[in-house]
């Protein structure tokens, strides 16, 4: 039952996923009326999926590969939610809903993974540091997909060609959309890490400070402390502050991936 | 039935000629009821705008309306002097243009959206008057219809066409909301002005103002509740505006590339917008390269507002094609009305006869049961309706048809059917048949139906 809800949630995504190419196609507008309530309902569905599934294990902690897939998804419409709220733009979605398709699609449509088998993860407080982790990757990646049409849109305004992007919202609506997903992701990556140390220490004593992904992950951590240091105090914007965003997700990027060449959160290989 | 339109616009007419013509909402009233009461003239309407005016009539009996002798006799002159400066539409070609005109295809800047309100203010007075009431209404009705089809399925009104408001877009593309933005005005004279005006009717908040001339700036200032600055101190307060536009008449440029650096330091990097209308420049084109300032000269707005033209032309072009779509489809409706009267009498003619025999069979059989009534009647009925229901489905898809006025004839000559459709040429019998027109239009109708 819970991969049909997701099943669903997908077909209704590819409407999110079609809107974002029909934008960067420029022309139609006729899908601007069905999208929001299309992703919509596919979030509602992607959260039953998942409550479901955990009602089924007996805990929420993601315990497949697809799980996380479809666990990031959800917080990133969760995001794209709360922008839309407050901003009262779609044009997030350009990015995010692609994004949220392929991890959707990833969770719905592929293989069964094997299980992920370590017993860590029936620890609560394995979830807490994945939810929190996530969260600030999804405001990361929504600082990031900020951080690209800000750079669009600039370069538009300054070359004279407004044409093109008559879609996107206001170069201050979207710097600000940047920062604000910045300053938001902050505390959850950092309490996100600072759980996952804590969890780390107690299973595997000092040394987990020496794994790839712990080292990528303090080096993001820190990257990103200076980032906001640099909007807050050095009062940097608009194209600087964008290419900044990107090096940001860039290196949080690596950090995830990392999880390919790290022991200590390879859950897999264990 | 034939449609007529003749009329003066902007591309045919200068002003001196479309002033002769225009007609004053005072007067509107009393011109357009006697259109319609014009002989040879069913129904008439009247649009008279600054650029333009239209006369737009139909006429029933097939003879051309005569628009001419009437605006001979409203306007109480010869019309040759004004032959050039006139055009005149028949039939397909009017509805055409009237189509045209409410879309907004034949205005002067085409999508403007006034024009749609003209043409309804015009159709409210001639309505008001009676002066349309059947196929003319239909037609007027059609074209809102046409007009807001072109609205929707096409962008031609999608963008701004003056360089005003390209000024404000462009501030809204960078700015968002221009709430509580403030603007300064470098220089004075019109163009700075009416942007200004585009501004803050926009949301922008407060106004500086400076001017080589103390007292200029003091004057433009009090116009928008704004603060004059003296002209020495332009580059300090420079760093508190949003937007600047700037119109000086000064030879070299007054705003440089470190300037643009010290203002973004002292915003500590906020974006800042600078039009630039003044020729020769009054903003350094170097200036546009620094991060967060953005720099429209005269030109660059010029280029922007060519391309929205360009595109609103092109949407135009689509807009032509749905306009022939309509024009054919109000066509072939047209043409089903036209067989419409002589159904209409065709079945009167039948009826009359009915009635006439039943009133004799009752003279020689006395009286008769109400079953036997009620016999009689679906019997005769049943004959009636079993012998008209081919030649009526013969009516109708003839329409459909380019010859279906021979079809039509044909009939009307084989039941001897009264042609009331000359005689609504004639001006007595018009007026004798006026008090069944309205009675003979819902029967149009609901035949029409049928």
């Amino acid at each position: 039952m819970p991969l049909l809800w997701l099943r669903i949630a997908l077909v209704l995504y590819g409407v999110g996923l079609l809107y974002a190419l029909m934008a960067l196609s420029r022309g139609s507008h006729f899908l601007d009326h069905f999208v929001f309530p299309c992703v919509g309902s596919g979030m509602v569905l992607q959260l039953v999926s998942i409550v479901e599934t955990a009602n089924e294990v007996g805990h929420l902690s993601p315990t497949t590969v697809h799980d996380v897939e479809s666990l990031l998804a959800l917080i990133l419409m969760f995001f794209f939610m709360a922008i839309y709220a407050r901003y009262r733009t779609l044009s997030p979605g350009i990015l995010i809903f692609p994004v949220v398709f392929l991890l959707t699609f990833g969770a719905a449509i592929g293989k069964q993974p094997p299980q992920f088998a370590s017993p860590l993860l029936r620890n609560g407080w394995i979830f807490v540091h994945i939810a929190l982790i996530f969260t600030g990757y999804a405001a990361l990646l929504f600082s990031f997909a900020a951080s690209l049409l800000y750079l669009l849109q600039e370069r538009g305004i300054k070359s004279k060609q407004v044409g093109l992007l008559t879609k996107l919202p206001a170069l201050e609506v979207i710097d600000d959309i940047g920062y604000k997903s910045l300053l938001l992701g902050f505390p959850f990556m950092t309490f996100g890490l600072l759980a996952g140390a804590a969890i780390a220490a107690s299973t595997f004593g000092p040394t987990f400070f020496r794994d790839p992904k712990i080292l990528l992950s303090t080096a993001m951590w820190a990257v990103y402390m200076i980032l906001l240091w640099t909007r807050w105090n050095a009062g940097w914007r608009g194209r600087r502050a964008a290419f900044l965003n990107m090096i940001v997700f860039l290196v949080a990027l690596g950090a995830f991936a990392a999880n390919y060449f790290s022991g200590v959160h390879g859950f897999i290989a264990q | 039935m034939k449609f007529m339109l003749i009329g003066v616009n902007h591309n045919t007419a200068p002003v001196e000629v479309r002033e002769r013509f225009a007609i004053p909402e005072s007067k509107l009233s009393d011109a357009v009821s006697r259109l319609a009461k014009y002989p040879g003239i069913e129904e008439g309407m009247i649009v008279s705008t600054c650029n333009r005016v239209e006369f737009l009539a139909r006429s029933a009996n097939g003879c051309d309306p005569n628009l001419r002798g009437y605006l001979r006799d409203f306007f109480q002159t010869d019309l040759e002097p004004y032959d050039k400066y006139l055009y005149e539409y028949q039939e397909d070609e009017a509805v055409r243009h009237l189509f045209r005109v409410a879309s907004s295809l034949d205005s002067m800047v085409v999508g403007e959206p006034q024009i749609l309100g003209q043409v309804k203010e015009a159709y409210g007075t001639a309505r008001a008057v009676g002066a349309v009431n059947s196929q003319l209404d239909a037609l007027v009705t059609k074209a809102f219809g046409v007009a807001k089809r072109v609205r929707s399925e096409t962008a031609i009104g999608g963008s701004a066409v003056s360089v005003a408001s390209i000024a404000v877009e462009l501030a809204r593309k960078i700015f968002g909301s221009l709430e509580g933005k403030t603007v300064y005005l470098v220089g004075a004279g019109k163009m700075i002005e009416l942007a200004a005006r585009h501004l803050i009717a926009s949301g922008a908040g407060k106004i500086l103002v400076v001017n080589r001339t103390y007292e200029k700036a003091v004057a433009l200032a009090a116009k928008f509740d704004g603060t004059p600055v003296p002209f020495d101190q332009l580059h300090t307060t420079c760093a508190k505006a949003d937007i600047v536009i700037t119109s000086t008449g000064a030879p070299v440029a007054i705003f440089r590339r470190e300037h643009a650096e010290q203002f973004m330091s002292a915003r500590r990097n906020r974006p800042m917008f600078f039009i630039d209308i003044a020729v020769p420049r009054d903003v350094d084109p170097a200036v546009n390269k620094v991060d967060g300032v953005f720099v429209y000269d005269i030109d660059d707005l010029q280029a922007v507002v060519a391309s929205h033209i360009s595109d609103r032309k092109k949407e135009a072009q689509r807009a032509e094609y749905i306009i022939e779509d309509e024009v054919r489809k109000f066509n072939s409706r047209l043409q089903t009305l036209e067989v419409v009267p002589t159904i209409v009498s065709l079945q009167e003619h039948l009826e009359t006869i009915r009635q006439a025999e039943i009133d004799r069979v009752r003279g020689r059989l006395g009286s008769m049961t109400a079953e036997q009534e009620a016999a009689i009647e679906a019997a005769t009925r049943g004959i009636i309706n079993k012998i008209m229901h081919t030649p009526i489905s013969t009516l109708k898809t003839a329409a459909r048809d380019p010859e279906s006025t021979t079809v039509i004839e044909l009939v009307r000559r084989i039941f001897n059917l009264r042609d009331t459709r000359v005689e609504a040429g004639d001006p007595p019998a018009k007026s004798s048949t006026e008090s069944s027109t309205s009675e003979e239009d819902s029967k149009l109708k609901t035949a029409a139906r049928d």
